[in-house]
């Protein structure tokens, strides 16, 4: 078949591979969610559907399907309609860069860690949009409070992963997992390379608006923020995309830090296809650990919220720079 | 009860700020209350409640009713306190007819008064966790009420609306079971109060939350009427158990919880000591409830002798009074609640005013309203 | 102070004419009782708080109530430093347009409870910051806890 057709054929067939990866892996995460955040309050949480509750989310997706679809009067229909599509989009976009493993990584792109930061930014137009368009204060409140917050975080993501490229020497994520090869960057670049995960942690847990940094959606002070106004599929597209946000900060910081689908100490490594078992088992780890998060502390008011960004994490990640750099340069790294 | 919300003339309405409805079906006003609050971004302008949605009419209900009647009637007044509310009308009518109850009568009646402090507070503490974010509090606050209210099923036979009291004494007497399950509860919730404490109250965001937040001077407090933890929190000493001392509680001795600083934080510490403060009275009085009637017999027909009748207790939300102006008829003449969150409520505008929506969440839930309480 | 010693302070504040319009009584009740006629009321009032012997700066309770042929309000003072009690009664007989001076500037608690007795008795008072009903709706018609309140469809009587 013709060069162009068979281009575009691989395009669709990868797209749908991985439109199907996102649904799976949000119907998973929200189960998990359910049942971790049970575990901590001290009850079951959902185990009748299916084996263990696997099937529940999919009964949630069937019963969000068949609601009415609502919306007030004085919305602004075409951006109403609009908003939802920003943040699936950007999530799809930003999974499709990951490395599962070394042959499945659909974008190997020489910037790869650029696109994904730049990708995470065009999220928030999805959340500032459906907040005004639904023409609803709390709404309205609740979309500037996101805007604000995610134009601050996106620095603090930015410079810690920065930090990281300063080890690796390359944008590009296959070539980052390569120079794990002689040891995981967080241990390469040991104290400040510490300090780069947990400032990449606490800024991604805001990025993608969850607690304790779920100011926008504030159930407890605005009803629901800025996703007031939508129900049935436009919310559900809302609320898997938090969920594949979180899966897509949890797979950089595995692939940044902890070594991608690499085994620890080379154990499997005749067996290349299990770099996809490592991948995921590194980002679950790191995705219960912001699951652990959400249920334990209060939130931060926005005023705390933007005065830890600027005040506090900013110039700790400017000096870390700073001294990462120097110990690059010395050739103090840890190397295997 | 619904007012408009179209800025007039006379409103300061100034072109940055505008109004928003919190309420009156909102996760964080614990109950129908509706709050318009004039905000200039996130700052609050004004805070004005609109009260009205669960107002029953208690106090013309029992212009008709019997006393009997009427002390159904305050269970659902304030339904975290529901016994102390009962007390309160039995003792108003004990302490007219000059009727001397059993000792019996009066330690278990403290018991169980103290025990709804507990469960009360146990609530106001998971609930104030999940406004602030913390959603795992209000499970943890709701395994240790259940225990309490299990204990309230076993011998009142209602969980919530225990309506044990008559005048005179109880209904019935307590279920043999009673002694032994709250020492097992006393014994089991000292191991509780520290898991809250490391959960909750050392957090460094917790602490930034409620920090400074919400300041209210004594004399405001004293201005404004407050009473309970929001007056002890700004150092107006006035524990109604230790001035007016009413059943058992001139026979146990306690600390009154005070502190001075008047903040969210304050007022959320006084309440954390009033827990202990508790589980030390029910211990004090546990073991040697003395032997005796559970009830001394009056008329079928009780009517006050002609004059005017006040009461006051301590509910866990502060001060409630019961003025009865009788006739000498089988129905008060005039009966008033003085309830404790009509007054804690007015405060609201007073240190709401210049802080921010999120500290407004805060503020409300250490001022631990019940509406039913403020509407009757 | 003993009931006594609050009726010998407060005597002596009002001159030898006006004194009789005070009354004292303490039956029927477990506090002294002042009644006090409306034109005196705020001037007692605020005697009441400022006063350093007496100090009631704690006002824990305003109720309204009807005597059958006059309205009235009951008001029930605690001093926080000498932890008396004392009650002051006030009575009007207008039943029409019944006026009396709010107590808004000396306790800031009096705002809310005053509302709340112009809701249920119609008495209005005079210098309230914000006088309107609290629990009923803007468009309620009548007094409810008054004597002569008639209401087929709410009320229920035995």
């Amino acid at each position: 078949m013709p060069e162009g057709v068979a281009g575009i054929a691989e395009m669709i067939l990868i797209a749908l591979v991985y439109l199907g990866i996102f649904s799976v892996a949000g119907l998973f995460l929200v189960l998990v969610e359910r049942r971790v955040a049970a575990w901590f309050q001290l009850r079951i949480g959902p185990n009748r559907v299916g084996f263990q509750g696997i099937l529940q989310t999919l009964a949630d997706a069937l019963k969000l399907v068949s609601k009415e679809l609502t919306g007030t009067v004085r919305a602004d229909k075409f951006l109403y309609n609009l908003a939802p599509y920003f943040v699936i989009i950007s999530a799809l976009m930003a999974m499709s860069v990951l490395p599962f493993s070394k042959e499945f990584h659909a974008f190997d792109i020489n910037i790869g860690v650029l696109f994904l930061i730049a990708i995470s930014s065009i999220g928030v137009i999805g959340i500032l949009l459906g907040g005004w368009s639904s023409n609803n204060k709390f709404a309205l409140i609740g979309a500037m409070r996101s805007g604000v917050q995610t134009i601050s975080y996106e620095l603090s993501v930015g410079l810690s992963l920065l930090t990281m490229v300063l080890i690796s020497g390359s944008l590009q994520l296959s070539a980052i997992v390569e120079v794990q090869k002689n040891g995981w960057l967080i241990v390469q670049g040991h104290i400040p390379a510490v300090i780069a995960f947990m400032i990449f942690m606490i800024s991604g847990t805001a990025e993608t608006n969850r607690a304790p940094f779920d100011i926008v959606e504030a159930e407890s002070e605005l009803g629901a923020g800025f996703h007031t106004e939508y129900s049935g599929m436009k919310f559900a597209y809302f609320f898997l995309a938090e969920f594949i946000n979180m899966f897509i900060i949890a797979a950089i910081a595995a692939t940044v830090f902890f070594g991608g689908w690499l085994s620890p100490f080379g154990i499997t490594e005749s067996l290349p296809w299990l770099g996809v078992f490592w991948f995921l088992l590194k980002t679950f780890v790191l995705v219960f650990l912001m699951m652990w998060f959400r249920w334990t502390f209060p939130r931060l008011r926005v005023d705390q919220l933007l005065t830890l960004e600027w005040k506090y994490l900013l110039p700790v990640n400017l000096v870390n720079i700073v001294a990462m750099a120097l110990i690059v340069w010395l050739n103090l790294t840890i190397q295997f | 009860m619904p007012m408009e919300i179209t800025p007039t003339a006379t409103d300061s309405f100034k072109s940055q700020e505008y109004f928003i409805n919190m309420g009156p079906q909102h996760p964080a006003t614990h109950g129908v209350l509706r709050l318009l609050l004039t905000i200039d971004g996130e700052i609050i302008k004004k805070v004005e409640p609109d009260l009205g949605y669960i107002h029953r009419s208690i106090e013309k209900m029992c212009e008709r009713d019997s006393y009997q009647q009427i002390v159904h009637l305050t269970d659902r007044m304030d339904y975290l306190s529901s016994h102390i509310n009962n007390e309160a009308v039995c003792l108003v009518v004990e302490n007219a007819l000059g009727l001397e109850v059993p000792e019996r009568v009066k330690v278990i009646r403290t018991i169980i008064g103290e025990l709804t402090r507990i469960a009360s507070h146990c609530l106001w503490w998971g609930v104030m966790g999940m406004d602030l974010g913390a959603f795992t509090t209000f499970f943890l606050g709701f395994r240790d009420r259940e225990m309490i209210n299990d204990i309230f099923e076993e011998t009142c036979g209602a969980r919530l609306t225990m309506n044990y009291n008559v005048p005179g004494g109880l209904m019935l007497d307590i279920h043999p079971n009673f002694v032994n399950r709250v020492k097992k509860f006393v014994a089991h919730f000292k191991t509780k109060i520290p898991e809250y404490d490391e959960l909750i109250t050392g957090n460094i965001i917790f602490q930034k939350r409620t920090k400074g937040v919400g300041i209210l001077s004594r004399e405001d407090a004293i201005s404004f009427g407050a009473s309970g933890p929001v007056a002890r929190a700004s150092g107006y000493s006035c524990d109604v158990r230790k001035y007016h001392p009413y059943s058992a509680l001139d026979k146990v001795t306690f600390t009154e919880s005070l502190k001075t600083g008047g903040d969210t934080l304050a007022r959320y510490e006084v309440r954390i000591r009033e827990m202990w403060e508790s589980l030390s009275i029910v211990e004090q009085l546990i073991d040697n409830i003395p032997e005796g009637d559970h009830r001394v017999s009056t008329n079928a027909v009780i009517k006050l002798p002609a004059g005017e009748y006040y009461q006051k207790v301590e509910t866990a939300r502060g001060e409630l009074g019961v003025y009865v102006i009788s006739s000498g008829t089988k129905s008060p003449y005039r009966l008033k609640f003085r309830s404790p969150g009509f007054s804690n409520l007015s405060v609201l505008n007073h240190i709401a005013v210049g802080s921010k929506i999120g500290d407004l969440v805060a503020i409300m839930a250490t001022i631990d309203l019940v509406i039913p309480d403020i509407d009757r | 102070m003993t009931n006594e010693g609050l009726q010998k302070c407060i005597n002596g504040w009002f001159p030898e004419q006006e004194a009789g319009a005070l009354e004292f009584t303490e039956e029927g009740s477990q506090f002294l009782n002042i009644t006090v006629q409306p034109g005196q009321l705020h001037q007692l009032m605020w005697q009441l708080k400022s006063d350093s012997e007496t100090h009631f700066d704690y006002l824990f309770c305003l109720s309204g109530v009807d005597w059958c042929g006059e309205l009235g309000v009951v008001y029930h003072l605690e001093s926080t430093t000498h932890r008396h009690i004392a009650v002051v009664k006030v009575k009007t007989g207008d039943r029409e347009h019944p006026v009396l001076d709010s107590v808004c500037d000396i306790w800031a608690t009096a705002e809310f409870h005053e509302r709340e007795v112009f809701d249920f008795f119609g008495i209005t008072f005079n210098n309230h910051p914000n006088l309107k009903r609290l629990f009923l709706t803007e468009d309620w018609v009548g007094f409810p806890l008054r004597k002569d309140y008639e209401d087929e469809v709410n009320m229920i009587i035995k």
